[in-house]
Parts: structure tokens; C-alpha cells; sequence
């Protein structure tokens, strides 16, 4: 399978990674590379294997619902680019 | 007096118990050799204040015989383990300002046993890499000096593009480069796909990933979650089994983490392998593997049988796929680790006209080519109508992967021997053409042992015709990491421990 550059443009929108025209074709060449190296997978025989969920297979511990932290929105919010108030801000998402 | 920096942890550590040395003085010694060493770029920020604060520390409880493990060893911390209070980047730039207000699981550990930090470590952006060319701060150069070049010649390239000088392997290029340097005793690492062994196998010294599960994977900066390990590399196999002692255990934390208690890897150290069965898989001898690599292999195998292990063929008739499988599941895991990075909540932002431009931008601003790329890839192999062909393919061929080990070990082979890698260190820029794939197939031995969360131990087994350190990889059953350090001590002492670089750089 290859991508076209239609597809191109549109991983990049769905990863939120902004693309200019001129970086489509050599990210195509780039995707297509890996694309058909990972081809020879469709030669093995997956017939009745099951798709690997936890490579160490144990049962996962779980603990009590409740509540362990909190208070610290200043922590939280620390590294935070812009805030206001403890709150992260962004630019106007509805109008 | 003997330079400081020469000695192994484990001597280090004997010294300081019998008050021959102080934790400062050995700290100094270290941060000095640091000093000097800052072309080679291994260290992307150095913390002397913190390191000399924790050596005073150390020797206080020293004095009073309150000696932890690890009391006064110092150490360097790969940039991808969060660190409180100290600037952690996981070498991208869109990190470039993240000061974590916690501490990993394994550092704190590492803190509580009495290790002191010397300073961040270089490593690939994101880890994503086999040479650590993709870091946002440039790459670390390997101490190792390339065939041909004088110490002088070395120097003069040395920050003046480094063309001509070696990579360290990646992604934990700047933990090899510092411990074969001698800018610290012992290092923290990660592997996902070979990043502890590889730059291990590169520059002449010790890497242990260990079984999945092992050592918490949180407060790391997480890349593929279901491959990540960490792990250290030292100068030497006692010295990594010192150190993943104190690295492994459980975190309620980390739900992957396994509740099993550490034994004393150290005391695995000197153990007879005799009767031990080793596995030799044909699967490994690759088209193409260079003459060396091959001799290296079987010379490895003839020391191990001369221990009294007996060495037999083994088949893991699945191995030609673990490296285009982990292509698959890598990236898709990334692509939806990354996502947090939006210049929201923390992080380096640019700004966009709406909330999708700025997303837009930070990310494309932020991540350089190779993680852009990973995204796309796994963004990819992950969107609606692809998911199964690719995403549930490669974790059926995960499957089978492992089971090929476990049909060995079933068959009663105690450990795997294999090459660590396919070739000794490239240099510098030389593998960063058009196709990706080229650089990827470095990992083509370690990549399997992460899609079977097995243990793996990298250890130095001789050099190349040019004279560059060689690696052999040992594979172990899950978490039975003592075997593969009984194991890599008959290696080590049989193959003669790697004679480290003189300090052309300083």
C-alpha cells in the first residue's frame, strides 16, 4: 500500500502537525518507504493468532476509588504556557 | 592518587565503604572530567550544585555507617526521566522549558539508595532514534575514536561539525558516550526497541534492559508504552547488576510494573553456568552479516561452552518480522502518547489564530523530522479503515514472536546468544539519507527482545578488523535477569574487559 498526497495532507491534519506543500512530497516519499518495508508482514500467517494485549501477562492491580491528591492547580498549571487564574488558556474555541 | 573516574561502581563503592575515598572527592573528579568533556556533548545539562549538595550528603551518612547501596556513587540520568525540579526534555524542543514538579519512580529509588546526580544525559528526541542525531541539542559524539584518526585529528573535528567522529548509538547515546568517557559511574537508560544495548554494543560497555514490568516506567517520558524499559549501562556487568538493583521493584504507579521482589543481581555475579543450555538461533545469521560479527558470535558461544554450558541451534522462525511489526507498533503507541504535547498544559507554544492553528504549529515547531514522522506513521496505521491491516497484524506477529521464545525455552534453553549488532559504530551523519529504513535495521537484534518483554543483556565481546568495540546480546526467560548476568560475566572475563578511550577530547 502507498500513500498519495491527498493522504498525506491528511495524516498530517489528524496528527495536528501542521505541513507545508512543500514538505508533502518528500514526507510521502519518506511514509512510503516505511510503508513498503512494512509490507512483508502480509506474507506471515496470522490465521487464529490472537493480537497481543499485555506482552507480561499479569492481573492489574487495582486500589481504592478515592480521591489521593489534590489542591495543587498550582503545580498543575506550572508549566503551563499561558494561565489565568489556574486556568489553562487558549484562544477562543466558541464563538 | 589514581584518577577517580577510572574506577568501576563497584570500586568506587568498596572505596567509600572503607573511607579510602570521600562521595565529594569522587563527585569533583567526575564533574571536573565533565568539564573537559562538553564537545562530546554527552551531558545536555550539567547539575554540580545538586550533584556536590547530594556527594555532602552522602558522606555524612557514610560517616555514621547509614550507607545506602548506591551512598555516594555519582550517576548521569538519560533526559527522559523526569527529574523535580530540573529542566527535563527528552531532547525536543518542544520540551526545551519543562521543569517537572515530580520525581520518576526509578530516580527516586536511585536518590533513596544514595546516588548522586550528576546532570541530564543526551539522548534521540523522544528516544526515537539509533544514533542520537535527533536530539534537539545536537548530537553526542562518541569517545571512541574512529580508525585512522589521531587524537589530534579527533580533537580538531571535535564541535567543528564532528564529521568524521562516530555516533554513540541511540537513543541512550549520551549514558554510552558518558560511561565510556568516564563522566560517571553508572547511567540511566531506556529501550524500546534497543536503545540501552545498541549505544552499549557501540561504545564498550554494559547495557541490561530488562524483563517488561521490571522497573516502573513512571515520571519517564513515555514513547511506545507497552516496549519501554528502563535499564542502566556501567562499565561493567557487576556494575549494571549494582544498579538495577535499586532500579527494579514495584509502583503502584505504574500498573505494568511488576510486584515481585528484587532479588541481589550482584550475587549472580560469579555464579557457574556449568549445565546450562544456550540457544543459538539460526534465524540471527542474516544475509549480509559481516565475516567479524559471525566469528565474534561463535567465539562468544566457544567461551560460554568452555564454562560448561552446552550450546545447541535453536529456530525463532518469526524473527525476520519483529523489526517491520515494531515499525507498526512503535509509532502507533507514539502517535497517541505524543498527542499531549499541544502547547497547552505545558510545553514550548506557538501561537495560531484558533485553537487548531496553534496545535497545528506547536507540534510542527516543536517535534523535529523523526518524530514527525513516527506521528504520521502512526497516525497513520491507526486511522479508521487501516487499524486492522496494520495495528492488529503486527500485534498478532507480537504474538507469535513470542511464542518462538517461548517454544525455546519450553525446549530447555536457559538464555539466547546472539549479536548485539549488525555492525560496529557509524559515523556521524553518515546514515541520515533519504530512507529511514536504513538506520532502523541497526536494531534488527535487540527489537525482538522488546516485542517479547524479555530481558536483554548487551556486553562487550571484542573489536572490529578497524579496532571499534563489539557487542554480544544475551536473551533471557522473563524476568530471570540473574542468568544473563552470570552469563555476561564469563563473557567479560573471557572476551577481557574493554580497555576505555584516553581522554583525547579533554
Amino acid at each position: 500500500m502507498s500513500v498519495d498526497q491527498a493522504t498525506v495532507q491528511r495524516i498530517a491534519r489528524l496528527a495536528r502537525i501542521a505541513v507545508t506543500d512543500e514538505e508533502v512530497p518528500h514526507l510521502q516519499g519518506e511514509l512510503n518507504a516505511m510503508l513498503s518495508f512494512v509490507e512483508q508482514l502480509n506474507s506471515v500467517n496470522v490465521e487464529g493468532v490472537e493480537p497481543m494485549t499485555s506482552v507480561t501477562p499479569m492481573a492489574m492491580k487495582k486500589r481504592v476509588d478515592e480521591v489521593t491528591d489534590g489542591n495543587i492547580a498550582e503545580i498543575v498549571t506550572g508549566n503551563a504556557p499561558q494561565t489565568e487564574d489556574h486556568y489553562f488558556l487558549v484562544p477562543k474555541v466558541i464563538e | 592518587m589514581t584518577d577517580l573516574t577510572s574506577l568501576t561502581l563497584a570500586e568506587a563503592r568498596d572505596a567509600l565503604k572503607a573511607k579510602k575515598i570521600s562521595a565529594l572527592e569522587l563527585t569533583d573528579a567526575h564533574l571536573n572530567a565533565m568539564e573537559k568533556a562538553k564537545a562530546l556533548n554527552a551531558y545536555v545539562l550539567d547539575t554540580p550544585k545538586h550533584a556536590r549538595a547530594m556527594a555532602k550528603a552522602s558522606d555524612t551518612k557514610l560517616q555514621k555507617g547509614e550507607a545506602g547501596l548506591l551512598e555516594g556513587i555519582p550517576l548521569g540520568i538519560k533526559d527522559l526521566y523526569a527529574t523535580k525540579g530540573v529542566r527535563t526534555t527528552a531532547c525536543s524542543k518542544i520540551l526545551l522549558n519543562f521543569v517537572p514538579e515530580y520525581e520518576s519512580t526509578v530516580t527516586s529509588k536511585l536518590w533513596r539508595d544514595g546516588a548522586v546526580m550528576l546532570g541530564k544525559l543526551n539522548n534521540d528526541e523522544f528516544a526515537m532514534g539509533s544514533s542520537n542525531e535527533s536530539s534537539a541539542f545536537g548530537p553526542s559524539v562518541s569517545p571512541i575514536l574512529p580508525p585512522n584518526v589521531s587524537a589530534a585529528q579527533a580533537k580538531a573535528k571535535l564541535g567543528n561539525g564532528n564529521k568524521g567522529l562516530l555516533v554513540p548509538g541511540g537513543s541512550s547515546g549520551g549514558s554510552a558516550a558518558a560511561i565510556a568517557a568516564r563522566l560517571c559511574l553508572g547511567a540511566t537508560a531506556t529501550d524500546t526497541g534497543g536503545s540501552i544495548r545498541q549505544p552499549a554494543a557501540f561504545t564498550g560497555t554494559v547495557g541490561m534492559k530488562p524483563t517488561y514490568g521490571r522497573c516502573s516506567r513512571w515520571g519517564i517520558v513515555a514513547f511506545a508504552s507497552s516496549l519501554d524499559q528502563a535499564g542502566p549501562i556501567a562499565k561493567t556487568v557487576r556494575d549494571t547488576a549494582i544498579m538495577l538493583r535499586s532500579m527494579a521493584g514495584h509502583d503502584p504507579k505504574d500498573t505494568t510494573s511488576v510486584d515481585r521482589a528484587v532479588p541481589d543481581y550482584e550475587a549472580a555475579i560469579g555464579k557457574s553456568i556449568k549445565g546450562m543450555k544456550i540457544g543459538i538461533p539460526k534465524e540471527y545469521r542474516v544475509d549480509g552479516m559481516s565475516q567479524e560479527i559471525d566469528a565474534l558470535w561463535s567465539k562468544g558461544a566457544e567461551w560460554l561452552k568452555q564454562a560448561g554450558a552446552e550450546i545447541v541451534e535453536i529456530s525463532l522462525p518469526h524473527t525476520h518480522y519483529a523489526l517491520p511489526a515494531y515499525y507498526i507498533v512503535a509509532p502507533a503507541e507514539a502517535s497517541s502518547n505524543l498527542a499531549r504535547y499541544d502547547g497547552v498544559r505545558y510545553g514550548v507554544r506557538v501561537p495560531g489564530k484558533d485553537i487548531i492553528d496553534l496545535y497545528e504549529k506547536t507540534r510542527a515547531n516543536g517535534f523535529g523530522v523523526e518524530v514527525r514522522r513516527r506521528i504520521m506513521i502512526g497516525t497513520y496505521v491507526l486511522s479508521a479503515g487501516y487499524y486492522d491491516a496494520y495495528y492488529v497484524r503486527a500485534q498478532k506477529i507480537r504474538t507469535l514472536i513470542k511464542q518462538d521464545f517461548e517454544k525455546a525455552y519450553d525446549s530447555g534453553v536457559d538464555a539466547v546468544l546472539t549479536p548485539a549488532t549488525p555492525s560496529p559504530a557509524f559515523g556521524i551523519g553518515e546514515k541520515s539519507g533519504a530512507d529511514p529504513v536504513e538506520m532502523y535495521l541497526n536494531d534488527i537484534f535487540t527489537v525482538t527482545v522488546n516485542m517479547a518483554g524479555l530481558p536483554g543483556l548487551a556486553v562487550p565481546a571484542g573489536v572490529s578488523k578497524e579496532g571499534l568495540p563489539l557487542g554480544l546480546q544475551l536473551i533471557g526467560r522473563p524476568f530471570d535477569e540473574e542468568i544473563l548476568f552470570s552469563l555476561g560475566e564469563v563473557i567479560e572475563q573471557a572476551a577481557g574487559r574493554t580497555k576505555l578511550p584516553d581522554a583525547w577530547w579533554a
